[in-house]
Formats: structure tokens, sequence, C-alpha cells
């Protein structure tokens, strides 16, 4: 092939069935540049290969004339991916050598005796040491880093008891003895795997459908020489300084002063408002703002890690340290259970040393209560539990990152709220009935599509969702900073500033006009409106004793409304340290804060508070750092995934009892020597059924 | 004794297949849309050459 193949990703949030896929990947194969495009229905993501001609905007554009919303994302992160397919080979591993042991095992326990029982014992050893040697891998070494830093965690258990029991057993092997536990083993691992492979899917599901949401910000900019001649530099050999040309529909790389130009701004990207906002020479730029209308000549006063973005950045990161202390509750159990398990099983080997039953046997029952103790249960109860509920609450449109976001959301005791992009829609949403008559909305609507301007894309969306077609026009031109012309059958055409237009001045609000040349002019009125749903969400959270209240960087007047129409407290005029401090202030008292928000603004708070939330439509920023991120406009999926969360944590607890309640019944039995490799094998599989039923009644948690 | 000697190495072998085609369907990417190919199976595709033609 001579020419290069590029290859993009796309998240489609909107795919539902098998028409969908077949939708897409027909139109993506028939447009022209694209070489191959396969749909990924779990992942609910299109990758395509296509011509580097062809950038990936373009088949965004593509894409939504089939129908469907698409946003560009990184192509998966490798890492991430390699290590669930290690788990998956070990799980393999293990449940190829359990099947086969476990076929001799039974031929054994039916009675084989002599050179047949050691036979089969020869070839369970066979199958069974590199079994564990491959399939334990995941345990022995998180075990190892545990006890290396001087922790313990379930993995240490686990390994110990894994290789006790297997070394045990080839012991027996070797002198002929009757019991091997090799069957147990690798049931054990079996077991585990699963729980880890649920575990690992889950964080995978999350991680490609919105941890790599990427809104494109600016990987580089057109700077203009001394000389006049201008060449593209990227981002990080942009220095202080220079002069930045940033055409419109373009961010800007660099912090800057505006030297040349008139536009207006889109900052959505950092702050989560979705006005634009004019600027003139003088004003300030900031990276990753959005030009909208006309070309800009910037001076760049910050580049790179100086920038406010990249500032932002690292308080986010100062921020989320606090997270990454969080215990799981797996682990936290394990702080307990395992040193309760080595001791009983010490002191029953001590114990029948002392009665006098020789230190083979009393091996022996030390490995059996090893085993039986072993969590296998206790290893399925989170992860199934957890698995359960975040595929119900995917069904709902609501991603968990992971497992333990999960648990920190059950926990939560208190929320706190952006407004702008949280509790309101953040994008412009025309105010009422859209007055245009059926030929004006055609008209206007073939004006509008032709904008990148927030109101255009708005006014756009609302007549599309109307059914209007749009009309054909001729000599369409967008005129920076006032708005756009057009020719419509002989007729002179208008959309944008109501001066421009000739209509009456709105005043102080988010307003458009549109006049077809011999009809009176049409002011359309914009409003950031409450999200659907936000009221009774709300009011769920008051009754679950969450207290919300608005944390916003809006002035006093513009939160008021919406705190009323709410009928909640707010905190307003807050710089992003401020939200940071109010959030740390919180946690410090001990309340776990939910944090809820989107913009760049609310990073550092998301990231400090015990758990947080984002929409879909947030930053990169914000979703990049919160846990949980729920697609579509209402808002009711908060509360959702807060009782979801709280109900996964008391199966969680179930399970738990269930697992303990098993080794009360089991240990005795092992203790006096009662257990044999066939009295392991069906408990350990009875309480492993036990627990993983129980998750399961998660699977309607969502709704 | 002699049917066991037959016996378990096949019983082995097929085992050993098995993982093999489990490690190879795994590495060949069957596990990445498994929701997809259910859906998939719905496809008519009939009136587009194009999907046959993959």
């Amino acid at each position: 092939m001579s020419e290069t193949v590029s290859h993009s990703e796309f998240v489609l949030p909107g795919i539902r069935c098998a028409a969908c896929i077949s939708k897409i990947e027909d139109g993506l194969s028939h447009t022209p540049g694209v070489h191959a495009a396969r749909v990924n229905f779990t992942a609910k993501k299109v990758a395509v290969d296509h011509a580097s001609t062809l950038d990936p905007a373009q088949i965004r554009e593509a894409i939504r004339t089939f129908g469907f919303d698409a946003e560009p994302v990184l192509a998966e992160a490798p890492k991430a991916d390699i290590e669930s397919r290690e788990l998956l080979k070990a799980l393999g591993v293990a449940g190829f050598a359990a099947m086969n042991v476990m076929l001799l095992s039974v031929s054994v326990w039916s009675g084989a005796e002599g050179a047949t029982r050691d036979l089969f014992h020869w070839l369970s050893a066979l199958i069974a040491m590199p079994a564990v040697a491959y399939a334990g891998r995941p345990f022995f070494r998180s075990a190892w880093r545990a006890l290396r830093h001087g922790h313990t965690n379930m993995d240490v258990p686990i390994s110990i008891g894994v290789i006790l029991a297997t070394a045990m057993s080839l012991f027996e092997t070797v002198t002929g003895g009757p019991h091997a536990y090799f069957d147990g083993a690798v049931a054990l691992l079996f077991f585990l795997l699963a729980g880890r492979v649920l575990d690992s899917a889950m964080r995978d599901r999350a991680r490609s459908s919105a941890a790599s949401l990427l809104r494109q910000t600016a990987p580089g900019g057109l700077v203009l020489r001394p000389d006049g001649s201008t060449s593209w530099m990227a981002a990080d050999r942009i220095d202080p300084g220079m002069r930045l040309l940033v055409a419109a529909g373009e961010r800007s790389a660099a912090d800057g002063l505006i030297e040349a130009g008139e536009s207006a701004v889109d900052r959505s990207l950092i702050t989560g408002e979705s006005a634009a906002e004019a600027v003139k020479a003088g004003d300030r730029i900031i990276a990753g703002a959005l030009n909208l209308d006309g070309p800009l000549t910037v001076r760049v006063t910050a580049a790179g890690p100086d920038t406010v973005i990249a500032g932002m950045a690292r308080l986010m990161e100062a921020a989320g340290q606090t997270r990454s202390r969080y215990v799981r509750i797996a682990d936290r159990a394990a702080r307990y259970y395992a040193p309760a398990v080595h001791t009983l099983a010490a002191a029953s080997f001590a114990g029948w040393m002392i009665a006098g039953a020789g230190w083979h046997q009393a091996m022996l029952i030390a490995v059996a209560v090893l085993i039986i103790t072993c969590p296998c249960a206790l290893g399925l109860a989170v992860p199934v539990a957890q698995v359960v509920a975040a595929g119900a609450l995917m069904r709902r449109g609501i991603l968990i990152k992971d497992g333990s976001a999960l648990e920190r959301l059950a926990e939560a005791d208190t929320v706190r709220l952006d407004k702008t992009g949280t509790l309101t829609l953040g994008r412009p949403t025309p105010v009422g009935a859209l007055s245009l008559e059926k030929e004006e909305a055609s008209v206007a609507l073939a004006l509008a599509r032709v904008s990148r301007h927030p109101l255009a894309v708005a006014l756009a969306s609302a007549l599309e969702k109307q059914g209007t077609r749009a009309a054909e026009l001729g000599r369409i031109a967008e005129i920076a900073g006032a708005g756009i012309a057009g020719e419509y059958a002989g007729a002179q055409v208008r959309l944008g500033h109501p001066d421009w237009v000739g209509a009456p001045d709105p005043g102080k609000v988010m307003a458009t006009a549109f006049r077809l040349d011999g009809h009176a002019p049409h002011v359309i009125r914009f409003a950031d409106a409450l999200r659907p749903e936000a009221a009774s969400a709300m009011n769920e959270l008051k009754a679950m004793g969450m207290e919300p209240v608005i944390i916003s960087g809006d002035r006093g007047e513009a939160v008021r409304p919406i705190a009323q129409a709410l009928g909640m407290p707010a905190m307003v005029s807050l710089a992003p340290e401020d939200k940071l401090a109010a959030i740390e202030r919180l946690e410090r008292s001990g309340r776990k804060v939910l944090v809820v928000g989107d913009g760049l603004n609310d990073g550092p708070a998301l990231a400090a508070g015990h758990v947080s939330i984002a929409p879909s439509s947030a930053s990169d920023v914000g979703q990049n750092a919160a846990d949980v991120v729920f697609l579509g406009d209402s808002l009711a999926p908060v509360p959702i995934a807060l009782r979801a969360a709280r109900r996964t944590q008391s199966i969680v607890r179930q399970n738990f009892a269930l697992a303990i309640g098993y080794n009360v019944l089991a240990v005795p039995l092992a203790l006096f020597g009662f257990v044999t490799p066939l009295v392991a094998a069906i408990a350990m599989s009875t309480s492993s059924i036990l627990v993983v039923g129980n998750a399961l009644r998660l699977r309607s948690c969502a709704r | 004794m002699n049917g066991l000697g037959l016996l378990i190495p096949v019983a082995l072998l097929l085992g050993l297949g098995g993982l093999a085609a489990f490690f190879w369907s795994l590495s060949a990417g069957q596990f990445d849309d498994l929701d997809g190919a259910a859906m998939r199976i719905l496809i008519d595709e009939d009136d587009s050459e194009a999907e046959a033609a993959q």
C-alpha cells in the first residue's frame, strides 16, 4: 500500500442493537478514505483504519450523519490489556489443570489403590505443579509485594496455602501416601482467578469507555517567526515570547495575551462554562481555550508545564494522593483473617505434635486447616458482587471505574455538587418553544449548522430534534463576531447577534436573532437549563442523608435561581483552590464526601473527594479525575449509583458472613483431622457457589 | 491397566488441545467483543456486499 494508514478509535455511547452495528460499519466502509471499520459492541467503540489524509474530525462528522454521537478516544492503553489477558491465560491453565486433576482424584476417592493410586498421584503432580507455578503467579507476586512492605493482604494466606498444599502433596506422592491435595490447590486457584478476571474485566470496560475520553487539547500550534514565516511546533517546544497563530476552530496551545484579532472563545474545557466569551487585543487566553470565530495572534506568556491547565493537573495529582491510600474492604478483612488462619494452622500443628501424632500427620492436618480456611469464598465475595453491580449500572449508563469506587461510594455521607455542567446541562438550550414558522425553521437550521458557535450548535440541535429539515441555501458566509448570512430563494437571511440582524436588543441574556427578508426578525433566548430530574435527584439525596450543597465558581446571582429551584444551600465564587480547600476541610472533620463535578476547575475537588462522579459531558480532566461517569442528560444516575453502591456493600457483607460461617463449620472438622481431600473439594465449591448466587441478586440493583 | 495407558494420554491431549485453542482464540481477539458477537448474528447481510466481502 503506498499511502499511510492511520488508526482512530471513537466511543459510541448510543449504540444499542445489531442494526446500529451494521449501519455504522456499512456507512463507514462506504466513506471515501476509510479502509476498514469494526464496531466493538461491548466497549461501545468503533476502530477505524483510514487514510492519514482523513482526519478524525471528518470521520466523527461521518458517523454523526448516520445518526450516532461519537467521541474520539486515545487508542487503548496496551498495559491494562496485557494484564487482563495474562489473568485469562492463567484462568485457562488453572481450569485445564483443575478438570484433569479432579478426574484423577475422583478415581482415587472411589477406591483406587496401590500402584494405580501412585500413578494417578504422579500424573496429578505432573499436571498440577506447572499449573500452580503458572496460574499462581498473580497471587505470589502480589503477596510478595505486600510482605516486602511489611503488610499482609488476601494473597498472603492464598499463596501460603497453595504452596504448602502442593509441597505436602508432592511429599505424599513421593512416599506413596494416601492423601494428595493437588485437586484442592488448583481448584482454589481456579475459583480465585475467576474472581480476579471479573474484577479486571470491570476495570477494563470502564477504562475503555470513560477514562480515555479525549477532548483534543491542542498538541501544538502554528508559530509566527520574527521574519514572517510560520511553522508548526509541538506544545512542549513553544516558549514564552513566541507569537502563536490560532485559527478559528483551533485550541490555543499555550497561555498568552492576544496581540491582534477579535473573536469569541469557548473555555468550556477549562471552566465548564458554555457561554462564548468575546475577546479582543490585550485580553488573556489560556491553553485549551477553543477559538470560535476569527483568527487570533497570541503572544505566549506561559507554555508547557507553566500553563494554568498544567498547574491544575499538579494540584489534582497532589489531591488524589489521599485516595490512593484507601484500603479495599477485602484487604482490610485480610488484616484480621490472615494472622488468625496462620495462628490456627500453627496451633493445630503444635497441638497434634504434643498429642503425639508424629510430625507427618500433624503437618497433614495443618495443611488441611490452611486449605479449608483458604479464602476461596472471601476471594470471590467482593469481586463477584461488584462486577454484577457494575454490569447492572452500566446498563443504566453509569460507568464505574473500579471496584474500590463502589466501596467508597457506599461509604459517602455528604455530597457537594458543582453548578454549571453538573446541576445544569452546561450548554445553552433555547428557552420556551421556538416561534419560527416551518419555512423559517428550515432556513435557520441550514444557517446554524454552518457555525461552531455554541448558540448556533444549540439552535441546530433543537431544530433537528423537532424534525426540521435544512433548506437549500446559497452564498453562506460566517462573519466573525456577528453571525452567519446566506441567500434563500433570492432573499437575504441572517442568523447571529441581535444588533447585526436588526432585532430589538434583548438585554443582558444569552440570545441570538434570526431574520428572513420580508419577515419580522425573531429573537431566540437561551439559558443553561437544569438537568432533567435534577430536583427529584436532589430530594432523593436529601432523603438519603447526604446533605447536598452547591459549590460553584460562579457569581452569587447566577447560582441563586438554581439553588432556590432545588432548595439547597450554595457556596459561591469559589476558585478551584477554594473548592479543594472546602472538600479537604470536610474530609478532615471525618466526613466522606462525594463530589459531583465536571469542569477542569472541579478537577482538584474531584480528586480530593472520598469518591467522585462526573457526567459524560464533562471536560476530560473531570472525567479522568472521577470514579464514576454517567451518560446522558438526566441527573437521576447520581442517587441510583449511590443506592446501588450501598446495596452492593450490604451484599458483600452478607458474602463475608457466609464465607466466615462456612469456616466456623469446617475448621473444627479440619482441626480434628476429619478433612480429606474429598471433603475439602466439596466444602470449597459449595461455599463459592453460595457466594456467587448471593451476588447475582444484585442484577436488578440499578432499577 | 492397558486401557488406562491409552485413555489417560488421550484425555490429557484433548485437554491440552482445548487449552491451546483457548490461548489461540485469546490472542486472536475472539474475547474482545462478546456482546457484539451475539448481536452480529442478527445482522442481515443480504443487502450489504461490503459486509460479505470482509
